[in-house]
């Protein structure tokens, strides 16, 4: 099958668009990251990322905040805002006639948002619910701690910040946050779906052709450390998470790190959900994946089982993550290919994960892969490579954390 | 885009039908079988969730290894999920594996219900309960839904108890499939790109055999007409949850997508009424409405988390926008921004073959019409304004049934 190569164009001040056409649909999808993620806060204002991005939300150029809303809701945009430890990001998708309209919009908040004084104490108190809102989700409380265990305090920030760091944060912190971070240089746009790519480009060019760099962003170190935390509450189960370095996206060995990870945990033949679910009926949820910042990469794992099974499922999960380096059988690398190239496939009926895919293949890699390139890469694989990554690179300074009833025995 | 409907029953009455899309990139089918929660009997409470999870387990033509190894090798999404009315088997795969997914999916629809098979599940069960117990608004829903109906099994909890799970009997989940998984009561929906003669073909071969028994007659939802106040104990949340369930159009009644409008505009998360009073200004976590339509009976829910100590400032808030929108209606501009926003959201949707799937799936078995999504649209644009108040005024949002949880932080 034929794939069209990503259009591509760099703006003089550094804004990065990138362009998928699909013009088999009706709807089109934009993904705006900006250099504006948690990363970038300073530590007694954690939070600040978030904060900014909140506050962005609440009026720009012509706009009140309520006129913001109504524009988009009849627009028909399906729209996201987040907060990575690099970007801040906001996407949308919509039906395609509407996408010159929605970028025009998101060009004002970005650009010109009003960050209203009055309405800092609503959005602080935003911030504050969704940070103790958080408590109540375990697995969530766990996958935090793992993170920072892994990546370090910087890269594994929680991008929900602190409660000191929330009530510090003032007038000057955000509009000083918001120009150094809401720039240009390091931001990247991209659109998916049904749309012409010429006038997609002069219409962004028109709507951000004052937009004026800042610097560059320079890379932070992982300095993550291997150990063992439990965090004691009364809940029926554990949550259980593992984690450990892996190489990065972009890395030569990261599809052969990527299959194995596959074989332990896509789909219902997977190793972990067959011989800890199946089997033994230990747990309902258990997976592990990949992830990948530009300065490193990792592998995490959660299971949650009640707290008296908790032992036996960290026991049989560290014992299956090791047991890929025995081998792996030709017909569960096969399955996984039939998988990957299906979901390729698939992916051509959604402009929503197109859009965020090509802008995450251009951060971590710089360039956009195309489906045929990820495609042919895969069909190479051979279950002797995935065997002789796992070798090179066993599972090892393993960071664990547990929440739950009671402590477990790690080896 | 070209659609095209067909549908065929076959002599044991199981149904057929599909949407077909020769330009689709996927084919996806799923299996709808009307039963649920509400056809359990009292000593079966978790029963047809459980049975959900045995119908992945192997067949007498396949292992459960074998099930979910083919499943994979198709390369497509599988799931099911279980409600208090239906219970639904699903995949989406690449139109070349058709046949292999018809014979999957039908097969599966037989399972073999092995006895080593039932024990092993049952854990898993009882971890998704616990799983389920860990999250503080859930036990909520349940304990909401139970109180609402008041004993009528439309209010069962579709996971169980631990005991009820703990005291099943793979006996009596034989008993309850011959009576249930009959295929009279059963609708295979298919869309996207598919060969329809082909799936009949092969469906009459693997499904034409099916028994059939008679079916006892759906109980009428019953609903008590007293306000209950419940306070859960959830001593480790951080949070306070409050849910409260009122009436609502059914899935019967025509003014379900009057009403469906009117609870967007006053409790969408994205930008209602309840958001700018309670969410844009920081004093709630969550607050939201929406709306569950069954077949005899509807609901709407009203959700709310926030600090404990704001609980009840906060639940005025609630009621005093709830008042004055009962008393002077929607607004021009919010009728036709809630329009334009779920009719967005349905042309958006219907881009997969799987949401479509789903969305003929629902109106054939529960009201027998096939309907395109230029007809769904039609359905939200024709709504009046003198609708939405005749509908207001006929469910003016209150509620009967509310549970609030009791956290750590007592109020101060």
């Amino acid at each position: 099958m034929p794939y069209e190569t990503t259009l591509h164009h760099t703006f003089d001040n550094g804004l990065v668009l990138l362009g998928d056409k699909m013009p088999w649909l009706r709807s089109a999808a934009f993904a705006f990251m900006l250099p504006a993620g948690c990363r970038f806060e300073s530590p007694d204002r954690l939070g600040l990322a978030g904060f900014v991005n909140e506050m962005i939300q609440r009026g720009a150029g012509n706009h009140s905040s309520r006129d913001l809303v109504a524009i988009q809701d009849n627009l028909g945009l399906d729209r996201s805002s987040s907060i990575s430890t690099a970007h801040g990001s906001f996407g949308g998708s919509m039906p395609a006639e509407s996408l010159p309209d929605a970028l025009t919009l998101y060009a004002d908040m970005v650009m010109r948002p009003h960050l209203p004084g009055d309405q800092i104490e609503d959005a602080r108190l935003m911030c504050l619910q969704e940070l103790q809102a958080a408590e109540d989700d375990l697995p969530q409380t766990m996958m935090n701690r793992l993170k920072q265990m892994h990546y370090g305090d910087v890269l594994g920030r929680n991008s929900l910040g602190d409660e000191a760091g929330l009530m510090a944060i003032d007038a000057a912190d955000i509009r000083s946050f918001y120009q150094r971070r809401y720039q240009p240089c390091g931001a990247m746009l991209s659109v998916a779906g049904n749309f012409d790519w010429d006038v997609v480009r002069s219409h962004v060019e028109t709507l951000f052709a004052d937009w004026k760099p800042g610097d560059p962003i320079s890379e932070e170190p992982v300095v993550g450390t291997a150990g063992y935390e439990h965090i004691e509450h009364p809940s029926q189960q554990t949550h259980l998470g593992i984690a450990f370095p892996a190489v990065r996206y972009g890395d030569p060995d990261y599809y052969p790190m990527r299959a194995a990870i596959g074989v332990l945990s896509d789909g219902m033949s997977s190793r972990l959900f067959t011989r800890v679910r199946e089997e033994r009926g230990l747990c309902y949820t258990i997976s592990a994946g990949c992830h990948s910042m530009r300065e490193g990469g990792g592998v995490f794992c959660y299971a949650g089982t009640t707290a008296e099974r908790a032992q036996e499922t960290l026991d049989v999960t560290l014992q299956e993550l090791q047991g890929i380096a025995d081998g792996i059988e030709e017909s569960e690398l096969e399955r996984l290919k039939v998988r990957i190239q299906s979901s390729l496939i698939m992916e051509q009926e959604s402009s929503a994960s197109r859009a965020s895919a090509i802008v995450s293949d251009w951060y971590l890699l710089g360039r956009v892969q195309s489906r045929d390139e990820l495609q042919k890469k895969i069909d190479a694989l051979t279950t002797a490579d995935l065997v002789d990554y796992w070798k090179r690179n066993p599972p090892k300074d393993l960071r664990i954390v547990t929440v739950g009833p009671e402590p477990l025995k790690v080896p | 885009m070209t659609l095209e409907f067909k549908q065929h029953t076959l002599a044991n009455g199981l149904q057929i039908i599909a949407e077909i899309n020769p330009a689709g990139y996927t084919a996806a089918f799923g299996f709808f079988v009307r039963t649920g929660a509400r056809d359990e009997r009292p000593e079966e409470l978790g029963l047809s969730h459980f049975l959900e999870h045995m119908v992945f387990k192997g067949t007498s033509r396949r292992t459960a290894a074998d099930v979910n190894r083919e499943l994979d090798e198709l390369g497509g999404q599988a799931n099911a999920y279980t409600s208090e009315e239906q219970t639904v088997y699903y995949t989406t795969v690449l139109p070349k594996y058709q046949d292999r997914a018809i014979d999957l999916l039908c097969d599966i629809m037989r399972p073999a219900l092995r006895d080593d098979d039932f024990q092993t599940e049952r854990q898993v069960i009882l971890e998704e309960i616990a799983k389920y117990d860990d999250q503080p608004p859930f036990g909520a829903f349940e304990r909401s839904m139970e109180t609402y109906f008041a004993g009528h099994p439309l209010g069962g909890r579709v996971l169980g108890t631990p005991e009820s799970i703990g005291q099943m009997t793979s006996t009596a989940m034989r008993g309850y499939f011959d009576r249930r998984y009959d295929p009279k009561n059963m609708l295979l929906s298919v869309a996207g790109c598919v060969d329809f003669d082909e799936v009949v073909r092969q469906v009459e071969s693997l499904a034409g055999d099916w028994p059939t028994v008679e079916s006892a007659a759906m109980t009428p939802a019953t609903t008590t007409d007293e306000q209950t106040k419940i306070d859960l104990k959830v001593p480790d949340s951080s949070q306070t949850y409050v849910i409260r369930v009122g009436a609502a159009p059914s899935i019967a009644n025509d003014d379900r997508f009057a009403m469906r409008m009117l609870v967007s505009m006053m409790g969408e998360e994205g930008g209602s009424r309840l958001f700018w009073d309670l969410i844009d200004t920081g004093r709630a976590d969550v607050a939201t409405m929406w709306t569950q339509e069954f077949q005899d009976a509807g609901l709407l829910f009203t959700y709310l988390s926030c600090a404990p100590e704001d609980v009840d400032a906060n639940l005025k808030l609630v009621d005093g926008a709830i008042e004055v929108f009962v008393k002077n209606g929607p607004t021009d501009d919010e009728i036709e921004q809630a329009k334009n926003r779920m009719c967005a959201g349905l042309i958006l949707s219907s881009e997969r073959p799987s949401n479509r799937m789903f969305s003929i799936g629902n109106a054939w078995q529960l009201r027998g019409v096939y309907e395109t999504l230029d007809h769904q649209l039609q359905r939200y644009r024709s709504v009046s304004d003198s609708d939405l108040r005749r509908v207001l005024a006929e469910f003016p949002m209150h509620y009967r049934t509310e549970v609030r949880t009791v956290s750590k932080s007592p109020a101060t």
